[in-house]
């Protein structure tokens, strides 16, 4: 297995945590920096979203659109048909919840290098309730063709892929969570777009991971090694295109895999994984993430546990699973 | 303008209207009141307003023409073949499978075209991103047209645009609406009222100027003046008659989005030859 220098210890209680988000306004700033085209917008949510550093170093490159998600990403078709390299941000739940005809049009139809960031996806929004935690972005921008979707599981791996949506010259999605989400991945671990990784080697058992969960799904894999059974992780930052190869790789070791995501099972990374394997490798195999209910208010620790979506809920499920092969 | 050149863009824009007619007779579907309506305004664009090169449609210093009603693109399209950009033969494949001539406009498809589109609403802040696009590349010659209808103003992304396009004084925004009191369920006032747009625009910060739209003259002297501004964007509502210089369809809110069959549109090409009694009929 190759070394992709994560952190040491999974179970360590003291591991270092930022919000995703944090690594895109990092990522944004040092794409402004190599690229005078890339230009940023925001939809009255700049410091939440982490745009402010970007808007402050360049002040002619940064366009405040208002609370207008739906001219948020047009104008940005417009910059982007002029050569620019438009990242645009609000919170998940309104782009691409609000604007996705328009993404669908002036971006993924017309085929225009616009990178979407929503911000504030997941249940682990918390108190604001189920009208801010986006859990259908990944199925919306999955299904548009020219579109690529990503998510990161750490701060640092999204600041990697801001840097590398920067470059790829196609429409992008990116989903960020708000809450602080512990850091697994080094300045040293690999990240390129279209690319799975196997973060924990093992064989009795797949857990396909994306976003927060792909830290819950290592913490699982180290405790069910104390129990005897071995696990394998694949990280999916980018669910579309899908690294299909390391995918089926790992289940024709395996036999049988779990997916883990913070968001809607049904179409989300869940339904990628189960289309795939039902076409080219069908094997048992079981969906983490949220079966067709919207959010409430509440710590995220409490939804995290109420939605099925802890550590635990993945063991119990690796066991089920397996029984199943 | 020479009154000379006058007629010869009003005979240009009846050499649209015939294209769009056998356009949409052989396509069997599309928008018949729009296509027509707007022929002077494409007209005036393609052979007066513009800069462009249809020789070379990517070059970098050509004005930018973004078709936000693009229901009505048989005119956009037959303008550009009289202008040069392909074969006037090739309208005549409008709709139709493998065409570049798509039944909305894509712009993968057809080079010429600046965007793709159809769905209504989003022509305008498109024109705001290419004309904040200019504004930091410091490039103050281009112009950003764009055309809308005036039912298509029901959408809120325009005003979204609207907006910004007055906060960051984009002069270099030209939008000809296309005011011609229809769109598919009926009359404008009726569907959903826009009243007096002209307050509406100017309240918003734009510089708005109202004309003919069926007369050339006044559409190029608007887009003269629109060039002059500074500050602002302009707004130039273009009123005009929906299914113009065809006598049955003048008017009739039904012809919005129908075409012609043969037997409609052999009298139509008939009265478009004759140029409203200006132009002897060459056939029958």
């Amino acid at each position: 297995m190759e070394d992709y220098h994560l952190i040491d210890d999974i179970l360590a209680n003291d591991l270092k945590k930022e919000p995703i988000r944090s690594g895109f306004g990092r990522g944004l700033v040092a794409s402004g920096k190599l690229s005078e085209n890339v230009v940023a917008l925001c939809a009255d949510l700049t410091g939440s979203t982490k745009m402010d550093d970007f808007a402050k170093f360049y002040p002619d490159r940064f366009i405040e659109v208002g609370i207008g998600e739906q001219n948020l990403v047009t104008v940005a078709s417009g910059l982007a048909a002029m050569g620019k390299i438009p990242f645009v941000s609000s919170y998940a739940a309104f782009s691409p919840g609000r604007n996705w005809e328009q993404i669908r049009t002036t971006i993924c139809l017309n085929d225009r290098p616009v990178k979407i960031i929503g911000s504030h996806a997941g249940v682990s929004v918390g108190p604001d309730g189920a009208t801010h935690q986006m859990l259908e972005d990944i199925p919306l921008m999955r299904v548009l063709p020219n579109m690529v979707v990503i998510s990161p599981c750490d701060s640092l791996e999204a600041e990697r892929a801001t840097l590398a949506m920067a470059v790829n010259n196609k429409p992008n999605y990116m989903r960020l969570a708000r809450e602080e989400t512990p850091i697994i991945t080094t300045y040293s671990t690999p990240f390129q777009i279209g690319k799975a990784y196997v973060y924990w080697g093992g064989t009795d058992l797949s857990i396909i991971s994306t976003g927060t969960m792909t830290y819950h799904a290592m913490v699982a894999a180290a405790m069910l090694v104390s129990q005897g059974v071995s696990i394998e992780v694949v990280h999916v930052p980018t669910i579309k295109p899908l690294d299909k190869d390391t995918i089926l790789a790992s289940l024709s070791k395996t036999g049988c895999a779990i997916t883990a995501e913070e968001g809607q099972i049904n179409g989300g990374l869940g339904g990628a994984v189960a289309e795939l394997l039902a076409e080219n490798l069908p094997l048992p195999m079981k969906r983490i993430g949220i079966n067709d209910r919207f959010g409430e208010s509440g710590s995220p620790g409490e939804l995290f546990a109420h939605f099925g979506l802890t550590s635990d809920h993945i063991i119990q499920a690796a066991y089920e699973v397996m029984d199943r092969k | 303008m020479e009154a000379s050149e006058i007629t010869k863009l009003e005979l240009k824009a009846n050499d649209i209207r015939q294209d769009v007619i056998r356009m949409l007779e052989a396509a069997g579907s599309g928008h018949s009141a729009g296509s027509l309506g707007q022929a002077d305004i494409f007209a005036a664009l393609y052979f007066s307003i513009l800069k462009h090169d249809p020789k070379n449609p990517d070059w970098s210093d050509r004005d930018i023409l973004i078709q936000s009603n693009g229901h009505t693109c048989p005119v956009r399209y037959a303008a550009m073949a009289e202008a040069g950009y392909f074969p006037v033969e090739e309208l005549l494949t409008l709709r139709k499978f493998g065409s570049r001539l798509q039944g909305h406009p894509e712009r993968l498809k057809l080079p010429g075209l600046e965007t793709t589109s159809g769905p209504l609403g989003c022509g305008l802040s498109q024109a705001c991103g290419m004309a904040l696009a200019l504004k930091i590349g410091q490039d103050f010659h281009r112009r950003i047209f764009v055309t809308t209808g005036d039912g298509e103003l029901d959408e809120g992304n325009n005003w979204e645009a609207i907006m910004l396009a007055a906060k960051y004084k984009l002069s270099n925004v030209i939008a000809i609406i296309d005011r011609n009191n229809i769109q598919i369920d009926g009359l404008t006032e009726t569907v959903m009222p826009l009243g007096d747009l002209k307050a509406k625009l100017e309240s918003f910060g734009w510089h708005t100027i109202e004309i003919d739209g069926n007369n050339i003259s006044e559409i190029i002297t608007a887009c003269d003046e629109a060039r002059s501004i500074t500050e602002q964007p302009t707004a130039i509502i273009a009123f005009t008659t929906p299914g113009k210089g065809v006598d049955f369809m003048e008017y009739d809110f039904h012809w919005h989005g129908i075409a012609p069959d043969a037997k409609q549109a052999k009298l139509a090409l008939k009265e478009l030859r004759t140029l409203n009694g200006k132009i002897i009929s060459e056939e029958e």
